[in-house]
């Protein structure tokens, strides 16, 4: 299946000189989607996205996935691509910090300050793995600076990545979750539910970089996308969905 | 005692209608060509399909339009083309497994029993092997052992023999016969091979098109040359016969008949004993006065009773009167012309070969 | 070998497989009747259903478990009504996904069974006075016993090598739904491949040996 795929996004790519093609990390799926709209608005440009885990897109790029751009969900995979080759030296920036959020479906469950987690009233606390994601990594960060950690770990609850942990919660299979702000922010504010954005000198910067890739070298769209990532009207859109930059 | 048997059920393009009034003891066929409905008839009366109507055996009602009695509550016995032995057990597993459903509460009191049935089948040296390694006709034994010792009020066999090839058939007639003196209760017995029913009925229900089209005992009913249904090479007359003498220098057996005697072969019966004595319509001719100038070894004087046509335009049945029995024979229709033959004339009756069938 | 983890994640898949297996065999075996012998309309819609989890993706299986099963789910609210809390992140969740996932490699092996035995031994064992349940007991299973052979092993594989369900439903918790797939998952997510190497290499001979199993009992019953 997934071959077809990328066998078929090969040969618009090919077919189509204005256009991009962007893997994008899963946590920043409803951004990328509003900045693409602008950006064929701005540029003419087309930007077509691809969404998934950070680093299942390292192991396609390396074997040869015809992507020109990455947006990651950390700075270590584009970095370790620059180091290997498969990505254009110099070309890395932070497009993105995502923020903590601790979130339930349910209205005035999570306080402002956190202290559901201390009061331990709840039986599942989903997370991503942090064995495996950066959001996940982060929550066990906070935790463990709020000396909560040992307190909560039975209650755990992980999923494979960030959205599947934003579905646990979602679903209301658990009552709370560490989630990425990105996913419950709908025009800068909280869409539904109650949630407490964990304030980040709790954890390590969750660090967004993008990256031009080998198969994106001297290509106009690629180029105009990247750019147009740093300027004001994307980063305005971007803090919109409760990153910052 | 009787068997009452009436039933009606409609197949998209096959309709059973039926209302028989059985001998309750002794061999019924239900004779007919394949697609008669002499199966369905013998599965609605087990149950196997459910037609409406009523049956009775022996004055117990096993279905009337109000009930009807779940198949493995009909005290039957049913013995079916395939064997269907449980290809899981051994012989003797295969023949406890009715029995121990059937007494309950009473195994051990007909042991003796059981072990009659197994004799007269002959299947003590069986007993421990498994189906897949009996032959089509031990097969068949062990079906109608294990059938027989449930105790069953009514035996019903579905063309047990269709499944053998003819050494075998014959092989396995003989267990028939045995069967047939020892069993007190009615056998239904379906079939479409006019040499098995003159070996082993009593009575005969002919069936054509899911109907009964004729019915009555064995003797009568074949001798009818108005029969619905044409049997061709087999049409022939059945009686019985007493065997009254043998003669040791010729191999030859004289048989005394209600009306007569006939020398046929040898084939060891003892003097006195009753046999079944079968003549085909084609070994019958026909002559105005006595020859005995021929080879022909029975010479029977007869008066004609009837005659009908036959499939072939040029052929002729005819129905024969010996003494109190009837029999067959067939002629063209040209000699039936040159010889004048008209009921009521007396003629001679010359039969080129005659068959004990048990 | 193995650290403490995998072998904790070894014993919960087997303990899941065994569980999931004997109800897939309780609940299956019914099923497979039924559906080998009606010639009902519905036939056509129940086997459909039961052979789903063949074609659909277990993360379709997975999220709508999740949400049938969750709090705001018609069995939810069910299972929270009778007392047991809810199902997802627990071990009795579990056993109830893979009971629905595997039940097609239970139910056709069982329905084929059924199906080559027919009608004829049941009618005989009718007039031999067995009524319909001890014709099914007495006759029906023991001829079928290959076809449960088949069910047992398919059901028991199937359930030990399912991973996407559990990875929807299960949260990863150790000792309760922390099952050897998920654990490969992990360690090769997190390219820990020694560790993944050992489970995977272990997954990879016990199917050799179940499928092997199977090849040789199905050669032997074809052959007696």
């Amino acid at each position: 299946m997934r071959p077809l795929l990328l066998a078929l996004l090969f040969v618009t790519a090919l077919a189509r000189a204005d256009e991009v093609q962007v893997a994008v990390a899963a946590n920043f799926t409803a951004p990328a989607r509003q900045l693409a709209l602008d950006f064929e608005k701005e540029t003419g440009h087309k930007a077509v996205l691809a969404f998934g885990a950070t680093g299942k897109f390292y192991a396609q790029i390396r074997n040869g996935a015809p992507f020109e751009v990455l947006l990651a969900a950390d700075d270590e995979t584009p970095a370790k691509l620059e180091k290997e080759g498969a990505a254009i030296n110099g070309t890395r920036f932070t497009y993105a910090v995502g923020r903590l959020a601790l979130w339930s479906a349910k209205a005035g469950y999570v306080d402002d300050k956190g202290e559901v987690l201390r009061r331990n009233e709840f039986r599942h606390l989903a997370l991503a793995n942090p064995r495996l994601a950066p959001y996940g990594a982060a929550a066990v960060e906070a935790l463990t600076a709020l000396k909560l950690l040992d307190a909560n770990r039975p209650n755990f609850v992980q999923a494979e990545n960030i959205a599947q942990a934003h579905q646990f919660v979602a679903s209301g299979n658990a009552e709370l979750g560490f989630v990425a702000l990105s996913q419950v922010m709908k025009d800068g504010r909280l869409g539904e539910g109650s949630a407490w954005v964990v304030p980040a000198s709790l954890h390590q910067t969750i660090r967004q970089d993008a990256v031009l890739l080998a198969k994106g070298r001297g290509r106009a769209a690629a180029e105009a996308w990247l750019s147009f990532l740093k300027g004001e009207r994307a980063r305005a859109v971007i803090r919109g969905y409760g990153y910052e930059i | 005692m009787s068997v009452a048997a009436r039933f009606a059920l409609a197949w998209p393009g096959f309709t059973l209608d039926v209302d028989l009034d059985l001998p309750g003891r002794g061999v019924t066929a239900l004779f007919g060509q394949s697609g008669c409905g002499k199966t369905t008839l013998l599965r609605c009366m087990a149950g196997l399909e459910r037609g409406s109507g009523r049956l009775a055996v022996n004055g117990e009602t096993w279905q009337d339009e109000a009930s009807f009695m779940p198949i493995h509550r009909r005290a039957l016995g049913y013995v079916f083309q395939d064997a269907r032995l449980f290809a899981h057990l051994d012989v003797r597993r295969n023949l406890d497994y009715g029995r121990r459903r059937a007494f309950r509460r009473a195994a051990s009191a007909d042991s003796s029993r059981r072990d009659a049935i197994i004799d007269l089948l002959g299947l003590g040296p069986l007993l421990e092997r498994m189906p897949e390694r009996l032959s089509g006709g031990e097969q068949q034994r062990v079906a109608i052992a294990r059938a027989l010792l449930t105790a069953p009020r009514l035996l019903l066999m579905d063309e047990p023999l269709a499944s053998l090839d003819h050494a075998r058939k014959q092989e396995f007639l003989p267990w028939l016969e045995r069967l047939r003196e020892e069993l007190d209760i009615p056998l239904i017995y379906v079939s479409h091979a006019p040499d098995e029913v003159a070996r082993l009925a009593d009575h005969i229900v002919v069936m054509d098109a899911g109907r009964a089209v004729a019915q009555g005992p064995l003797a009568e009913t074949l001798a009818r040359i108005d029969l619905p249904i044409r049997l061709g090479e087999d049409a022939g007359a059945v009686f019985a016969a007493r065997v009254a003498e043998r003669d040791a220098e010729w191999h030859l057996a004289r048989v005394e008949f209600a009306g007569g005697e006939l020398w046929v072969r040898d084939n060891g019966t003892p003097v006195g004993r009753e046999v079944r004595v079968r003549i085909l319509a084609r070994d019958v001719s026909i002559a105005n006065s006595r020859h005995d100038d021929v080879s022909i070894l029975n010479l029977l004087p007869a008066t004609v009773e009837a005659d009908a046509a036959e499939d072939h335009p040029s052929q002729v049945l005819v129905q024969l009167r010996v003494g109190e029995t009837l029999l067959l024979g067939r002629l063209t229709r040209r000699s039936a012309q040159r010889l004048d033959l008209a009921p009521g004339r007396q003629v001679w009756v010359q039969i080129k070969a005659v068959a004990l069938v048990g | 070998m193995f650290s403490p983890s995998d072998l904790a994640a070894i014993w919960l898949t087997l303990k899941l497989a065994t569980v999931t297996t004997l109800l897939l065999l309780l609940i299956g075996t019914p099923i497979a009747w039924r559906l080998a012998r009606t010639r009902s309309w519905w036939k056509g819609p129940l086997a459909a259903v039961v052979a789903m989890p063949l074609v659909l993706p277990p993360t379709v299986l997975g999220f709508y478990l999740l949400l049938l099963m969750g709090p705001n789910g018609p069995v939810g609210r069910f299972t929270e009504w009778i007392g047991i809390g809810l199902l997802p992140f627990s071990f009795g969740g579990l056993v109830v996904a893979s009971v629905v996932y595997s039940l097609p490699f239970v139910v056709q092996p069982l329905q084929n069974a059924f199906e080559a035995i027919g009608e004829r031994p049941l009618e005989a064992a009718a007039t031999l006075r067995a009524s319909p349940l001890d014709a099914f007991f007495s006759v029906a299973v023991p001829l079928a016993r290959p076809g449960f052979l088949t069910a047992t092993i398919l059901g028991f594989a199937h359930t030990v090598g399912e991973f996407g369900i559990v990875l929807m439903i299960g949260g990863n918790i150790p000792d309760k739904t922390r099952v050897v797939s998920v654990q490969i998952y992990d360690h090769v997510e997190a390219m820990d491949y020694a560790a993944a190497h050992g489970l995977a290499a272990g997954m990879v001979a016990f199917a050799f040996l179940v499928l092997l199993a199977l090849y040789l009992l199905n050669s032997r019953g074809r052959k007696s």
